[in-house]
Parts: structure tokens; C-alpha cells; sequence
């Protein structure tokens, strides 16, 4: 068994790992820490876990050791506590914000405040199993990327030599994406019905994409009626010819590249129907599951390429699981086999 | 047998033996497709009724 101890525990994120990591055959859940509640129960804040655990939670500072320790704490919170909590493990897999980019420049650009501990940034490796695979089977520092970021990922990277270099990414986020702490904005009556553009330009999670994908991402998030599910509409244009102009590229192009690169991939799946109610990929179907699904569609030199997940499973604590179970030599779907549910 | 999907290029099984505009669905790509021809055994989109979504 593989002891696990989930910092951040109280969480959405911290709940979603705790869900899972329960579940899951080959792991033991060893400590849930929180700053919030320690000595409280579990189930008395994630009551989706009645029955399931008798777990209290933990303060911070009776952290002990185990073989993979996961952060979901507060972003900048995470690169203070970070340094010290990771002598408590063999691995670490963070699925905050704090060790995404390894330029500390660029994390002040995007989160407004100076790394304070830059000396680690660059020594983790992305949780993103379809491109990390190799690199996470040995590596000791983990840093899940965002979820909009993962959609926005496995949506373009296919699509390398296709398109141009320039990418307006349309991302829709449910509201379990902005945790689970009270606050005015998220009062029922001002969320509900709304379509909140938080992120009209220079979304964090664009830094992440440029990094991954080497295009040049600018990003638009909104906030819409639902509490989980992220989806992302990527605008491109074919790749410039050698006469100037942007090149037409055929759906059945773009269907080729995304079966080359995701045909033996256990969460990723190509969604481009033309019949059905969900003809491309909508995150309303894919609750608590493990898969990101991707689509396309073309128009001459206009290319648009579509993802969507659950924000706290394959945008967070699934793709976390994911890479514990690449990292421990664990069969990479363990645990993770929900296929979601219909209807929702 | 196994034939091509004209949408999506996928795989696409048949039954044995074939009939002539028999229809049949891409499991790929959810196209409902035609038997338009028998030697060589050959498929296209069946006609559909487009929904227009709002638009």
C-alpha cells in the first residue's frame, strides 16, 4: 500500500483526492491535513465520505512521514509550507499554482508576488501524463497544471506543425473552480444565472499553455452555471505556407493527428460526432471521471479545437492520482475508472 | 468485414453478408452510414435530417 497524505484536505480539490485515494486499491490514505479543521472529522465537511472513512483531520504541524505526500493548499501559500512538508516524503505532487512555471519571473508576472522559493521551481516535472509519461516515472516533484490549462493542452498539442503560432483559447469554468472558501462573489444569488468574465485577459493558466505547447496563448475564463467542468474553445489558424498565407487544413487532418497522438491513451478521447445531443466535448458528461475528451473543426484556414473535463478530477485530483500511479509503478488507470454519468 | 468510415476514416465492422442500403453507424464518429454498393462492398453518409441548434 502506498501511504498518502493530503495537505489541503478540506478543499474541493483536497475532497476530490480524498474520494479517489480511498477508492483506490493500492493506496492508503495516512493523514488529511488542515488548517481549517483539524480534529474534525472528515465526513463532517466532505459528506460524500460518510461511511466511507473515519478519518479526523490533522494540523500542519503533525504532518508525518508517508510515501506521497499532495498538496492542494492555496496557491502562494504552497510555495511557503512546500520547502519543509516535502521532507516528509519520497514524492510530492502539487496541485497548486505555485510550482507550474519554472521561471520566476514570469510567476510574478502572472500571480502578482515574488517566489519565495525559486530554487525549487523548475525541478517539477508537469502532471500531465500524455506527454510526461516517461519523466514521471522517476520524478520526485510533481506539479498537476491547471485545469484549464490541461484542457487547453491536450486540445493544441496534437495540433503541432497544423496551426500557427497564435492561439485565442475561450475557457468556461464551473464554480467549484474558485475552492471552497466563502466570499460575496460567490453568494448563490450572484453567481446563479451568471456568465462572469473573471479573466478577460491574461489568465494565469495562458502562461501554462505558451509553456506546454510553445504557441502563443492568450486566454479568456468565464464563470458559468455549473459547479464543475471546465471547457475550452481554441481559436488558430492553419500553419502559414511558403507562399505567406495561412494554410487550409481538412477535418480529416486534424482527425489523424489527434488519433496518431491519443490513440493508446487510457483518458483521452476523441469526440467529433454527427449525430447525438453532445456532438463535441461538454464537460457536462464527464463528472467525477478520469477523461478529458477533445474535438475539432475546421473552415478553410480557420481551425477550432475543443476540450472538456471535470475541473477537480482530470483538471486536478484524477490526473494526481494518474501520476502517483505512474510514479509508484501502479497501473495507470487504477482507481480512476468512473465513466461519469448520463443523465446529470 | 471491415471498412472505412467516409466521415472520419475509422473503422467501420459489417456483418456478413452484406445488403444493399443497409445502414450502419461509425462507432467513431456516430455517422450513419449506407451500403450504396456491393462488388466492391462500398459505404456513404446515409441522408440525415440536420438540426439547426438555434442558429
Amino acid at each position: 500500500m502506498i501511504r498518502v497524505c493530503v495537505m489541503g484536505a478540506a478543499g474541493y480539490l483536497g475532497g476530490e483526492l480524498l474520494r479517489l485515494l480511498l477508492g483506490h486499491p493500492g493506496t492508503e490514505v495516512a493523514q488529511a491535513v488542515s488548517t481549517r479543521f483539524p480534529g474534525r472529522r472528515v465526513d463532517s465537511v466532505h459528506p460524500n465520505l460518510r461511511a466511507q472513512t473515519d478519518l479526523l483531520f490533522s494540523a500542519p504541524d503533525d504532518l508525518a512521514g508517508c510515501d506521497v505526500l499532495m498538496t492542494a493548499t492555496p496557491h502562494r501559500a504552497t510555495m511557503a509550507l512546500l520547502p519543509e512538508a516535502r521532507r516528509h516524503a519520497r514524492t510530492v505532487i502539487d496541485l497548486s499554482g505555485d510550482f507550474r512555471l519554472p521561471d520566476p519571473a514570469v510567476y510574478e508576472r502572472y500571480y502578482g508576488v515574488s517566489h519565495t522559493a525559486p530554487e525549487l521551481l523548475g525541478a517539477f516535472v508537469p502532471g500531465i501524463p500524455e506527454y510526461f509519461r516517461a519523466e514521471l516515472a522517476g520524478a520526485d516533484l510533481i506539479s498537476v497544471p491547471g485545469c484549464m490549462a490541461t484542457a487547453a493542452v491536450l486540445a493544441l498539442r496534437p495540433l503541432a506543425g497544423l496551426i500557427g503560432p497564435d492561439v485565442q483559447i475561450d475557457a468556461r469554468t464551473g464554480s467549484s473552480g474558485s475552492g471552497a472558501l466563502a466570499g460575496d462573489a460567490n453568494l448563490h444569488a450572484e453567481r446563479s444565472g451568471a456568465m462572469r468574465v473573471f479573466a478577460p485577459v491574461r489568465h494565469r493558466h495562458e502562461a501554462e499553455v505558451s509553456r506546454l505547447t510553445g504557441l502563443n496563448a492568450r486566454m479568456t475564463a468565464t464563470g458559468v452555471e455549473a459547479v464543475r467542468g471546465v471547457q475550452v474553445v481554441c481559436h488558430a489558424t492553419g500553419a502559414t505556407g511558403a507562399a505567406g498565407a495561412a494554410g487550409t487544413v481538412g477535418e480529416k487532418a486534424l482527425r489523424r493527428a489527434y488519433r496518431d497522438r491519443y490513440r493508446a491513451e487510457p483518458f483521452v478521447r476523441i469526440v467529433v460526432h454527427r449525430a447525438g445531443a453532445h456532438r463535441l466535448p461538454d464537460p457536462k458528461l464527464l463528472s467525477g471521471s478520469n477523461y478529458c475528451d477533445v474535438g475539432f473543426a475546421a473552415d478553410g484556414d480557420r481551425i477550432t479545437a475543443i476540450a472538456a473535463l471535470d475541473n477537480l478530477v482530470k483538471g486536478g485530483a484524477g490526473a494526481a492520482v494518474q501520476c502517483l500511479n505512474i510514479r509508484t509503478g501502479q497501473p495507470e488507470t487504477l482507481g480512476l475508472g468512473f465513466p461519469g454519468l448520463h443523465p446529470i | 468485414m471491415t471498412l472505412t468510415c467516409p466521415e472520419c476514416e475509422g473503422p467501420v465492422e459489417l456483418a456478413e453478408p452484406v445488403r444493399l442500403s443497409e445502414i450502419t453507424q461509425c462507432a467513431d464518429c456516430s455517422s450513419e452510414l449506407e451500403v450504396v454498393g456491393l462488388d466492391p462492398v462500398a459505404l456513404s453518409l446515409a441522408p440525415e435530417i440536420e438540426e439547426d441548434w438555434g442558429e
